[in-house]
């Protein structure tokens, strides 16, 4: 078990360094830093001068991959890959437009965007598997068939929409919870109230169609039939039997998408104004702050590989049969 | 010529791409297991129906695809030298624009709510009492278009409406009842019975398709663009937007770039996934684990982010070549397919390990040793008989990835990374519309329409992708 853990463990690191290379290249090789720092200062007040002294200020008048100027180990060390790209390794993520740390921005970011992320997370999949259970119990009837619509029907709605609409109707019309904002402490519930409920409902559609589907090829499998033979309740059957062994399917996609939870949201956060990594990521774009960008790609990697590495092991927790060597 | 014909990218692309499916819709008939898979796609009456709507978007989408410019108007009398040079506009327009010229060119001063004679607020107006004098009044300025044939009697626009609904009515149940008798007649001949009992077949749903879904979708589509264009060459249909532009002019322009997006990205990512898939199944060794690398770092960044930094970039390389575009349209258009193409990169991943798992299948079927052991070559084992067998995973993954990719395409543009934010398209349509609400009175029809748009598309798209998942997949084919 140790060992193969080390393995995936250690299996991780190319893929980071793919990761990183694979940003280096997009960030600093489809456009030189010349090219970014004409972008950034506008049209107008491009002279030489401003281009050398921006990229000074940013560390972009390196060499990228080699630097001739310096002796010995310098040579790599000096060079953009090393400095921009490398450094992330150690959670070093330099520093944004408005000169603060990326780093320690990043960290205080993560509780406003976990406590908007987590709640609709568990909440979601709660209501979602309780849903898919009930369109299972009645199941080939009408209320079945309807539930089935409804959910494609939700799912063909834009997450833009439930905001916009949750938030007219809400926060304007009925006037119940503020339409944005965020505070630290107790007083937070209010503001995230509304975005935890739309984030639960925008995601209802998708996911309790998929666990039905889950649900119903279980249904089909022997073990049910024993179950109903024995004289279980249907409700027990369901609850006890099939919900166990649906869990392994369920899992794979759950699993993962947990250490994302930290990134945040960039929609409901930038429409509820919640100071989260998501309004982080939205803001970075839209000023066009490759740093901060740069950095979030290199921290979603990082957490997207970790909940790869969570999922085999949860398997091991559900399925006693599964035993890695 | 009046006009000079522009191929934009995404003109050739999405034109041959309807060239190719209906190619390659005609050799899947030939093939029984495919043709029997379509079949079951016809008999379904949601996937019809479904059908049916799309191709009206489609005929919308395709007909906003004939680009060309315009000659301008010669200023002065023609000289026999001048005739030679002549000059074409900067602007580029559409087989859609030159129909919807009334929509288009008619442009009011700012909000109006459908179908009205007057602005959304109340302006100062100047008001003529006769004799010279002139006194501001505050009220709601009549609009310059919407109504303008009503001329100062509005009290009539009730009236008038209704007559143009009776009208449009009229038009669209004999449009329809010919429509139904030719489909009859050549049913009753394709299947050697009396009219009538084509026509009580269909509505039975017997005969193995869903023709009755196709009439009845048909009805109703029939009945709102007639009433549609009944009503738009005197008003505003669906309102107007902030700066007086007609919302129905924008909702329809939107089809183009959302088919654009959902079809074009599947197209351009398609024969990376179905090579690196196939070749990673069929050698196995040293090629797979390359492939398996590539694909697992790619879709180890989370695919936001990965487009954000792609288009970051990709806007730094457009704003520091000018010189590449010759007008606006074209940039606009070579952006929308760079988004395409960025989109495709992130969702490739799963399509190329779908092809792999299956290749690896299929590569240990009998046939396909029998075919290695005679000697046949590496090349046309893939072609003949490993590449038809994945022809149901691509057919799936086409229909399945259109509706996902016009909802991101929606996202991606009010985060900022979508498409140009001049282009018409529902991502920048709700974007502009999302404060709307907040005004008072509260401008609520553009996000509808563009709402209505964008969910009857999307929710067609996923009825047809349900009903040929459920007919191509042959897992759940054999439990049906």
């Amino acid at each position: 078990m140790l060992a193969y853990l080390v393995r995936r463990v250690l299996y991780a690191i190319p893929i980071l360094i793919g990761v990183n290379l694979i940003t280096f290249a997009l960030f600093f090789v489809v456009n030189s830093p010349d090219d970014m720092a004409r972008m950034q200062l506008g049209v107008k007040r491009v002279t030489p001068e401003a281009i050398a002294r921006w990229k000074a200020e940013r560390g972009y008048d390196l060499p990228l991959f080699f630097n001739g100027e310096a002796n010995g180990v310098a040579t790599l060390t000096r060079t953009i890959l090393f400095t921009k790209s490398a450094r992330m390794f150690v959670g070093d993520f330099g520093r944004a437009e408005d000169g603060r740390d990326i780093a320690r921005e990043i960290a205080s970011r993560m509780g406003p965007s976990l406590a908007i992320a987590l709640p609709t997370f568990v909440v979601g999949l709660l209501v979602s598997v309780t849903f898919a259970l009930l369109l299972v119990f009645f199941r080939a009837t009408y209320l079945d068939f309807a539930g089935v619509v409804l959910c494609v029907a939700m799912m063909s709605i834009s997450g833009l929409f439930y905001i916009i609409g949750g938030q007219y109707l809400v926060s304007k019309l009925l006037k119940l919870v503020p339409i944005s904002g965020y505070d630290g402490g107790v007083d937070a519930w209010r503001f995230l109230v509304l975005p935890v409920v739309i984030g639960v409902i925008a995601g209802i559609g998708s996911s309790t169609r998929w666990y039905r589907t889950i649900f119903l090829e279980e249904t089909g499998r022997d073990y049910v039939r024993t179950a109903r033979a024995k004289g279980l309740s249907e409700l027990a059957v369901l609850f006890r039997h099939v919900l166990r062994n649906a869990l392994i399917p369920i899992l794979t996609g759950v699993v993962v998408v947990i250490p994302l939870l930290f990134m945040g949201s960039l929609l409901s956060e930038s429409f509820f104004g919640i100071p989260g990594l998501g309004s982080y990521t939205i803001d970075a774009i839209n000023a066009q702050d490759f740093a901060v960008v740069r950095a979030m790609v290199f921290i979603g990697s990082l957490l997207y590989i970790v909940g790869l590495i969570l999922t085999d092991l949860s398997y091991t927790l559900v399925d006693p049969r599964i035993r890695f060597s | 010529m009046p006009f000079m014909p522009v191929f934009l990218w995404s003109d050739v692309l999405l034109w041959s791409l309807l060239a190719g499916t209906l190619g390659l819709g005609w050799l899947s008939l030939r093939n029984a297991l495919l043709r029997a898979a379509w079949r079951r796609v016809g008999r379904s009456r949601t996937a019809m129906a479904s059908a049916t709507l799309l191709v009206a978007f489609v005929v919308v989408g395709m007909l906003d695809s004939l680009h060309y410019r315009p000659r301008l108007e010669a200023q002065a009398e023609p000289s026999p030298t001048a005739a030679q040079s002549v000059s074409y506009g900067v602007e580029v327009l559409s087989a859609l624009d030159a129909a919807l010229r009334p929509l288009r060119t008619r442009h009011e001063k700012t909000y109006s709510e459908p179908l009205a004679t007057r602005l959304y607020a109340r302006e100062s107006i100047e008001v003529d009492e006769g004799g010279g004098r002139i006194r501001q009044v505050r009220d709601f300025p009549r609009l310059r278009y919407g109504g303008e044939h009503l001329g100062g009697d509005e009290s009539r626009r009730d009236g008038d409406i209704a007559l143009r609904l009776l009208r449009a009515l009229l038009i669209a149940a004999l449009v329809w009842a010919a429509i139904a008798a030719v489909s009859v007649v050549a049913l009753a001949r394709r299947n050697d019975c009396s009219p009538g009992d084509a026509w009580s077949r269909i509505w039975r749903g017997d005969g193995g398709f869903a023709w009755d879904a196709v009439l009845v979708m048909l009805g109703v589509l029939l009945l709102l663009s007639t009433a549609v264009a009944m009503l738009a060459s005197g008003y505003h249909v669906l309102g107007t937007d902030k700066v007086g532009q007609d919302v129905l002019y924008q909702v329809l322009k939107s089809v183009r770039t959302a088919l654009v997006i959902g079809l074009l990205t599947t197209l351009l990512m398609l024969p990376l996934s179905i090579a690196l898939g196939v070749l990673a199944g069929y050698f196995r060794g040293w090629v797979d684990d390359l492939i398996q690398y590539l694909y697992t770092t790619l879709s180890s960044i989370p695919a936001v982010l990965l487009i954000a930094a792609a288009v970051l970039m990709m806007q730094v390389l457009i704003d520091t070549h000018p010189q590449w575009f010759a007008t606006a349209a074209e940039r606009a258009d070579l952006r929308l397919l760079a988004l395409c193409f960025i989109l495709g990169v992130t969702s490739w991943t799963s399509l190329c390990r779908l092809i792999r798992g299956e290749t690896l299948k299929l590569r240990e079927l009998e046939y396909i040793q029998a075919a290695q052991a005679f000697g046949v070559p590496d090349w046309r084992i893939i072609g003949r008989h490993i590449l038809p067998n994945l022809m149901h995973i691509v057919i799936i993954a086409l229909v399945m990835d259109f509706s996902s990719l016009v909802l991101a395409e929606a996202l991606l543009s009010y985060v900022g990374i979508g498409v140009d934010p001049k282009m018409v398209s529902f991502g920048t349509m709700i974007n502009n519309a999302r404060l709307e609400l907040a005004r008072e009175p509260v401008v609520w029809w553009s996000l509808s329409a563009a709402f209505v748009f964008m969910f009857a598309l999307v929710l067609a798209a996923n009825l047809l992708a349900d009903a040929v998942r459920d007919a191509f997949d042959p897992r759940l084919a054999e439990a049906a």
